[in-house]
């Protein structure tokens, strides 16, 4: 009897379960994110308010963090063409890169949430620094759980095992980049 | 390469490439409001947020040459979504009119305690 997963050696569906199972995963996260953003978009477009509020998040920063997960896409999907030609090792140091990405957005994300809670923006100042907080804190725990499975991944990779892998969690961290393309315009530009 | 179990190779676009039109994109949605036309603006942030996302999928994530049905998965839900955007959007929304009428609405201050922090950071 193999000992390996059946994520890895099935193909029931045309396509390896493993994949099979994260595209599974984000289209269960685009009904969770889009809830969320289309109920922020109609209560944005209801209350004159949310423009005033939305006023003072900071454009620079949304746009840094913007670039940040962009350039980690970048490295996420240059490991995964590492991975299929069988470079464990640069995919390994690709992955690497995209969880610096991953840390970068986060200490930034930190920086600029203290800032805010500083100035009394807080997550029960209004309806828009709810959704605001909601949002970007969901999104926010998603790059924590990407960076930590490629830690795992980043692992095996560098001893060429499991090099399948590369590309899965390089599909859920273009996902949690698309949620932040999102993002960006309905938090920090909509104004 | 026994590691790599569905092993389908396939053309890899130009990654740099596309990231670079990724950033020329960024760098026009944050330059689109400093012009101050409501449209412009939207355009700006909003449609080019949706090419954006169409070229991760497309480049990144490689859906174009993904399984059919993962495809349709991807839009089937998109659809649910608006969807729901349309069925709950007009009790959201619609704050005037008989059975609209929203009283908390009216007695809620205009602006929310933070306001009075004083302007952008």
């Amino acid at each position: 009897m193999s000992a390996r997963p059946i994520a890895t050696t099935r193909s029931a569906a045309g396509l390896p379960t493993g994949r099979l199972a994260v595209w599974w995963v984000v289209v269960s996260e685009i009904v969770i994110f889009g809830g969320l953003l289309a109920s922020y978009i109609m209560h944005r477009l209801a209350h004159d308010a949310f423009a005033e509020q939305a006023a003072h998040t900071n454009t620079w920063i949304g746009a840094f963090n913007t670039l940040v997960l962009l350039t980690s896409s970048l490295s996420a999907v240059l490991a995964h063409q590492a991975a299929e030609r069988g470079d464990g090792p640069k995919a390994a140091r690709l992955i690497y890169a995209t969880i610096v990405g991953a840390v970068t957005f986060l200490v930034v994300k930190g920086f600029e949430w203290t800032f805010e809670i500083q100035h009394g923006y807080t997550i029960t100042s209004s309806t828009f620094w709810s959704f605001y907080y909601a949002a970007a804190g969901l999104h926010a725990s998603h790059v924590v759980a990407g960076a930590i499975i490629m830690l795992f991944v980043a692992k095996d990779a560098a001893r060429n095992q499991e090099l399948h892998r590369v590309e899965l969690i390089g599909i859920y961290w273009h996902f949690v980049d698309i949620v932040w393309i999102f993002l960006f315009p309905l938090l920090y530009i909509a104004k | 390469m026994a590691e790599h179990a569905h092993a389908e190779a396939h053309h890899h676009p130009n990654y740099i490439r596309v990231w670079a039109v990724l950033l020329v994109l960024l760098v026009v949605s944050v330059a689109g409001p400093m012009i101050g036309v409501q449209w412009v603006t939207l355009v700006t942030a909003f449609g080019i947020a949706i090419v954006k996302a169409y070229l991760v999928a497309k480049n990144f994530m490689h859906v174009n040459i993904e399984r059919r049905f993962v495809v349709y998965a991807l839009l089937t839900v998109i659809v649910f979504m608006l969807l729901f955007f349309s069925a709950v959007a007009p009790d959201v929304m619609k704050k005037d009119g008989r059975g609209w009428e929203k009283p908390s609405w009216k007695t809620a201050p205009a602006a929310a305690p933070a306001a009075e922090h004083g302007g952008a950071h």
